[in-house]
């Protein structure tokens, strides 16, 4: 039998967490149903969903802050912020044709599973533009952190906690984030022909320059280099950028073609539709060219690159039953992660979706979600 | 004399101090431990100076493992520890209690790693701020939180408060600049969190240590990321005749895309005292605001066009853009003595409420009231790009009482930030200074669930126990350990 909870406000939200606990019943936390499939597989019956618990509760673009209920689509935060000409700063992909999964992206979803995009590189992440948080621990209890503004160390920041802890540690309710003015204008320099040494080589010379780059990405032999700013601003860079490179072949992409070049890099439109498992490496850009080029002839592994190098996106044939061993000893000695993005079902249940951690942090994080969560109803699991 | 409480040392601890001192100076030899009740003065206070009390002893380790050992001896022993960076806390953070051994830092001062093309750099926590960006200052590089204690303050304390400076509109404070650490728990196992990669898997628990006050593990070393010098900074010095309209102008200003590195904001009171200390040139006003932005020399004089178009539009009293390099020096030679030049003039007490941007017109009023009513005068200068406010509370500390009512007047004026939709502290954290307001901010299940964060980390509540948490709320817990 399964159900499907939806409480429309924040203290009917708390009281079913308050009756599931005694209950002992699991939850699965469902905002919009768009990144289902990341994380370790969780085993109930029982689905809390966010869709109620929606709408903008304060928007103040001159403070450069929007609250927002957890169950909001993105998309209407997105739209109500483009009147005022402001956005996401941190770019937050679209996991939608990446999954092929259907429905909403919440805002809840994007905190909870700390998504960020491109922009990443120059900006910060999506918990660096994360504010404030209200949300109902796994006692039912409910409970905030943080606020309205940028600077606030008023006592320890949970905020942070729960960015990324895939509701793990509480159920969101309501969400404050940063907002930013769009760029006036934005210009791509395309290096085509690169290898990925090449193209990191290129990402940390331009990125150690004055210019900055708020977008540098690799695929398919093409590294891109993005400029965002002021008019004056943007053709001064691109022309100094390019001077600078001008042993390498460049182009420059600009107008019509330029958002959408970024939204197919953002979403790894490349990447969709295939029957591979894909895998989210995170590691120093210049160890990028080693281990891509190792997990290349060890899987025959097709990567793309974003964040300068940083972020490795690696697509891995279909027919290596479980290449996680492989790719997380590659990664060992470089200190970085893998997380397991898309897969069958089956090898989601068999290997650890998360990089494994090292004992004492995951005693630490054990013992966080034992206070939080005690009876281990949120997302059970999930994590590992 | 002063307001705030501080629980009484413990009894048991303070007739041990032979036997404890004895196995720290095993742990990491007698050089490194200090107990003469002469020298321990020297660590009696952080810059929140009017409360003072000597430590039992102090311990200057010079190795993640020598930390690890003074805490595996204190945690044996069960003996508080109170970290200290420089000890240079507005909050009282790093203020000692009888019967606990400071954990200081000023001997882990080594640069272990800089990586230009990965963009950071590892430091030991010890080393001050403005070291870290002078190491890397000849390669055009920079570290971009740059409290105005810089040449002083360490990273550990910078990372323990979540530090902020003047910059960080556009380049964030701390935690938007740590990449990982490298700390020590209460019983003295080393754990590190992220590193030179931009992510760390798992739950974000190194965006949790930042800005912990020393609640939650004692940081030894740190990977900090750092950035490409811009080719150039240029302010504008704009006056007006009314806070209001200044508000005006400064959120004009954000909302039209430019991304300043700096809004600072004066008062008439701190403009008066600044004028007369630093003679900057500065125009006696209501409110004067210093916005610098940076870039090439066209980048600037384009964005300074539209700074001073946008402020033109408010009807300033008066309005300077810097042409010079001497001019600008000028320009930021009165808010960076800003501080200073009250101290010369006045005692005061800084406080550090945030409120978002649109409420610093009525903020500023309402302060102004405050004020009044308590019959003590406040001058403010403060980051107006983020709505961090600094109002500087006037007293006289031979006055009696003074310091009392201004300690009262400091509470309602934190209090009104929060009302406004702010909080207590921005950038100098809780300490003993906020630990008694924190029940304006946070409900008790709030506290509760931050006080059970610490529990995972420091089941017995030893390190720095007397801070950030009201004391009536820590007591059981304290009392345990
Ligand atoms: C019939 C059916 C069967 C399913 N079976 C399974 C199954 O066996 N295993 C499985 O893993 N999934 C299964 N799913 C998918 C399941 O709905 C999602 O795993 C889960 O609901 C995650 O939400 P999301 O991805 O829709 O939310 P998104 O909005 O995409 O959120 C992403 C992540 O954030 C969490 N999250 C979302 N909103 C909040 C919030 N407000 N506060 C805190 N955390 C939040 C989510 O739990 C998820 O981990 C099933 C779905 C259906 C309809
Ligand atoms: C004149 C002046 C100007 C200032 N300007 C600014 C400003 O512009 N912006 C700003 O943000 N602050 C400012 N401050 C406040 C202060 O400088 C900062 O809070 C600074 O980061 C403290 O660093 P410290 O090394 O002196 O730390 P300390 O004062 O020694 O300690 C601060 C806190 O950190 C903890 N701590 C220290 N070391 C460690 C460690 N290794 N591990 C864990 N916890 C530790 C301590 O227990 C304490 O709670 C100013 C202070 C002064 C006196």
């Amino acid at each position: 039998m399964s159900a499907l909870l939806t409480p429309a406000n924040e203290a009917e939200l708390a009281e079913t967490v308050a009756d599931a606990a005694a209950s002992h019943t699991r939850l699965r936390i469902r905002g919009g149903g768009t990144r289902s499939v990341i994380g370790q597989a969780i085993e109930t019956d029982t689905t809390l969903s966010t869709d109620r618990l929606t709408g903008i509760t304060l928007y103040e673009p001159g403070s450069l802050n929007m609250v927002v209920r957890a169950g909001t689509p993105l998309d209407e935060v997105t739209s109500a912020l483009a009147t005022e000409n402001q956005h996401l700063a941190f770019e937050p992909m679209d996991h939608r044709g990446l999954l092929g999964s259907n429905g909403t992206p919440t805002v809840g979803g994007m905190v909870a599973a700390a998504i960020s995009g491109p922009r990443r590189l120059a900006v910060g992440a999506c918990r660096d533009h994360l504010l404030g948080v209200r949300f109902v621990n796994g006692r039912g209890e409910v409970l905030k952190n943080g606020g309205r503004v940028m600077k606030n160390v008023t006592g320890l920041d949970l905020a942070k906690l729960m960015c990324g802890a895939y509701g793990t540690l509480g159920i969101l309710t309501e969400v404050s984030l940063k907002t930013l003015p769009r760029p006036e204008t934005a210009c791509t320099l395309a290096f085509p022909g690169l290898t990925v040494a090449q193209a990191t080589d290129l990402f940390c010379a331009a990125l150690g320059t004055p210019y900055e780059v708020s977008g540098a990405a690799w695929q398919n032999g093409t590294a891109y280099l993005r400029l965002e700013g002021f008019d004056l601003q943007v053709r001064n860079r691109a022309t100094q950028l390019q001077a600078r490179f001008r042993d390498l072949d460049s182009d420059r992409i600009e107008g019509a073609g330029h958002a959408a070049l970024w939204r197919d890099i953002r979403d790894l439109t490349a990447f969709q539709g295939r029957d591979d498992t894909l895998w989210r490496l995170s590691l120093k850009p210049t160890d990028a060219a080693p281990l891509t080029s190792h997990l290349h002839d060890r899987l025959g592994a097709e990567a793309s690159l974003d964040w300068g190098g940083g972020l490795i996106w690696l697509s891995v044939p279909a027919h290596h039953a479980d290449p996680a061993p492989v790719i997380r000893d590659a990664l060992a000695p470089y200190g970085g992660h893998a997380t397991l993005i898309r897969a069958p079902e089956d090898l989601r249940r068999s290997t650890p979706v998360f990089q494994p951690q090292a004992p004492a942090l995951a005693r630490i994080s054990e013992g966080l979600r034992a206070r939080f969560d005690p009876d281990h109803i949120l997302n059970p699991g999930l994590m590992g | 004399m002063s307001t705030i409480a501080m629980p009484a040392p413990d009894a048991s601890i303070l007739s041990r101090k032979d036997q404890i001192v004895a196995a720290l100076a095993e742990a990491i030899g007698a050089e490194d431990v200090i107990s003469d009740p002469v020298e321990t003065r020297a660590y009696e206070c952080d810059a929140l100076t009017a409360y003072r009390c000597p430590p039992l002893a102090v311990t200057l380790p010079r190795t993640t493992e020598g930390v690890a050992a003074v805490m595996r001896v204190c945690h044996q022993m069960g003996v508080p520890v109170v970290p200290r960076g420089a000890g240079t806390s507005l909050a009282g953070g790093a203020l000692p209690t009888a019967d606990s051994v400071i954990l200081g830092t000023a001997r882990l001062r080594d640069v272990l790693e800089v990586d230009y093309p990965n963009r950071f750099i590892r430091v030991q926590t010890g080393v001050t701020n403005l070291s870290v960006s002078a190491h890397v200052d000849a390669d055009g590089f920079f570290y971009a939180p740059d409290p105005s204690s810089q040449l002083a303050c360490a990273i550990a304390g910078n990372i323990a408060m979540n530090s902020g400076g003047a910059h960080c509109l556009k380049y964030g404070v701390t935690t938007n600049n740590l990449l990982g650490v490298r700390m020590v728990l209460a019983d003295g196992e080393i754990v590190e969190l992220g590193g030179a990669q931009m992510e760390a898997g798992g739950l974000d628990l190194l965006g949790l240590i930042c800005g912990s006050e020393g609640q939650l593990a004692v940081v030894t070393e740190a990977t900090l990321r750092i950035l490409p010098k811009p080719e150039g900074a240029r302010p504008v010095m704009i006056g007006y005749d009314s806070a209001e309209v200044a508000g005006q102008c400064v959120a004009d200003i954000i909302k039209s895309g430019l991304l300043p590195v700096a809004i600072e904001y004066m008062d008439r009171p701190c403009i008066e005292v600044v004028e007369n200390f630093a003679h900057a040139g500065y125009p006696i006003c209501e409110a004067l605001l210093i916005v610098e932005v940076e870039g090439s020399e066209a980048e600037i004089e384009d964005q300074l066009g539209k700074i001073t178009a946008i402020a033109q539009s408010l009807d300033p009293v008066e309005m300077r853009v810097s042409e010079s390099l001497e001019e600008s020096a000028a320009i930021w030679k009165g808010r960076k003595s800003a501080f200073g030049a009250m101290g010369q003039v006045n005692d005061y007490m800084c406080l550090d409420g945030t409120v978002p941007v649109s409420a610093l017109p009525r903020t500023l009023r309402g302060i102004g009231d405050l004020a009044a009513e308590h019959g003590l005068r406040v001058a403010n200068v403060f980051h107006a790009g983020d709505g961090n406010m600094h109002p500087l509370i006037l007293y006289n500390a031979n006055t009696a009482g003074d310091l009392e009512r201004a300690e009262a007047l400091g509470a309602e004026i934190l209090r009104l930030c929060v009302e406004m939709g702010g909080c207590l502290t921005g950038e100098h954290g809780v300490g003993i200074e906020k630990r008694d307001l924190m029940g304006n901010q946070f409900s008790e299940s709030d506290l509760e669930m931050q006080m059970q964060v610490k529990d995972v980390f420091d089941p017995n509540w030893r390190l720095n126990p007397t801070k950030v948490f009201p004391l009536p709320a820590s007591e059981t817990r304290r009392n345990r350990a």
